[in-house]
């Protein structure tokens, strides 16, 4: 497989890391699984006829290094680029690394893919979510509203074991996903990853994995990938 | 905002469930940027563009013309076209207004803000 570098982040200023989440392990280690995914990362071969994925969709892009990073490896012209952030400054990072970059990503103001359903019911081929998964007080979880003042915290901040937007997504990525779609997630050991690929399969018959771990100071994060079902899922 | 980005977007209040897709686009500033042709991608995507929100968004915006249903796939001209409209085309500044609710999106630096007030989640 290709190697690919990490995006050029040149352009993005402590000042803007005020307001942005900046790139740290966890956002390190989702980009390694994306580089080592078998039907993301192709050889040279197989990329001249790639076929998949056309539609990529990232909740909560932050600084955009992710996303620009799947457009890379994906090939900018192959597929469409959506990201949302409920936090516009986020969204602006994201569209000005992909101009970085030279790679064209969407970005969307809105809470995780509010507005994007139903149009983009069961039409992601990939959904990527580094969530904010940090156990925290349910009062610090960002709000899908509007904020005065936003708050960094609202991008870590994850509450209860860390998975109260967690689980308020999940049911959106059922929608989202397309027959043989592929989730990946960012999570903690903290968050119960084993829990969860449970029970989402009780749920909606998706295939749930553990496919990157790293250890980062006193957290373990882990990458988590669904496959969702074949023919089943669509309609 | 891409063309293809607005086409993707429904307004999201709640019990607004009526006139909702597409948005309309009002006060645009459009601004034009170019992107590599692909018409592998371009075929994947037609079944997944809602076409008369395209053709009756790109007739509104006055940029290119589109065929009233999707042409032929393997029409070069067609595809070209296509391109330009979904890919190419960007409204830089204006607003979406929802023809159901009346509920005003905003577009700044070309990103769409879709966020509710507490009232209409």
């Amino acid at each position: 497989m290709p190697d690919f570098p990490t995006p050029d982040l040149s352009h993005l200023t402590r000042a803007d890391f005020r307001n942005v989440y900046e790139p740290a392990e966890d956002t390190f280690l989702l980009m390694d699984a994306i580089e080592e995914h078998p039907r993301i990362n192709l050889d040279d071969d197989r990329q001249r006829g790639r076929d998949w994925p056309s539609v990529c969709l990232e909740i909560g892009s932050g600084s955009g290094c992710v996303s620009t990073f799947v457009a890379k490896v994906v090939g900018r012209s192959n597929a469409l680029f959506l990201t949302t952030d409920v936090n516009p400054h986020a969204a602006r990072a994201t569209r000005r690394t992909g101009e970085k970059n030279e790679v064209t990503l969407d970005p969307v103001v809105t809470d995780l893919a509010s507005a994007l359903l139903p149009r983009l019911r069961h039409s992601v081929d990939l959904l990527i979510f580094n969530p904010p998964y940090v156990p925290t007080e349910s009062a610090e979880v960002a709000s899908p509203l509007p904020a005065p003042l936003f708050s960094i915290s609202a991008s870590w901040a994850g509450g209860v074991d860390g998975r109260e937007v967690v689980d308020r997504f999940l049911p959106f990525a059922d929608e989202l996903l397309a027959p043989e779609g592929v989730f990946l997630m960012v999570l903690l050991e903290d968050n119960a990853p084993e829990e969860i690929i449970r029970e989402v399969r009780e749920r909606w018959g998706w295939t749930g994995r553990r496919v990157k771990e790293r250890r980062a100071g006193r957290e373990r994060l882990v990458i988590v990938e669904f496959v969702s079902g074949g023919d089943a899922h669509a309609g | 905002m891409r063309l293809i980005t607005h086409n993707m977007l429904q307004c999201p209040v709640k019990g607004c469930s009526k006139d909702n897709f597409p948005l309309r686009i009002e006060d645009a500033e459009i601004e034009n940027a170019d992107a590599d042709f692909n018409p592998q991608f371009l075929k994947r995507m037609l079944d997944r563009i809602a076409w008369g929100a395209l053709v009756q968004t790109s007739f509104s915006l006055g940029v290119a013309k589109l065929p009233e249903s999707p042409g032929d796939p393997n029409d070069d001209e067609f595809l070209q076209t296509l391109h330009h409209v979904l890919l190419e085309t960007r409204v830089k500044e204006g607003r979406m207004v929802c023809n159901g609710c009346g509920h005003v999106y905003p577009i700044r630096e070309g990103i769409p803000n879709m966020l509710l007030q507490e009232n209409e989640v």
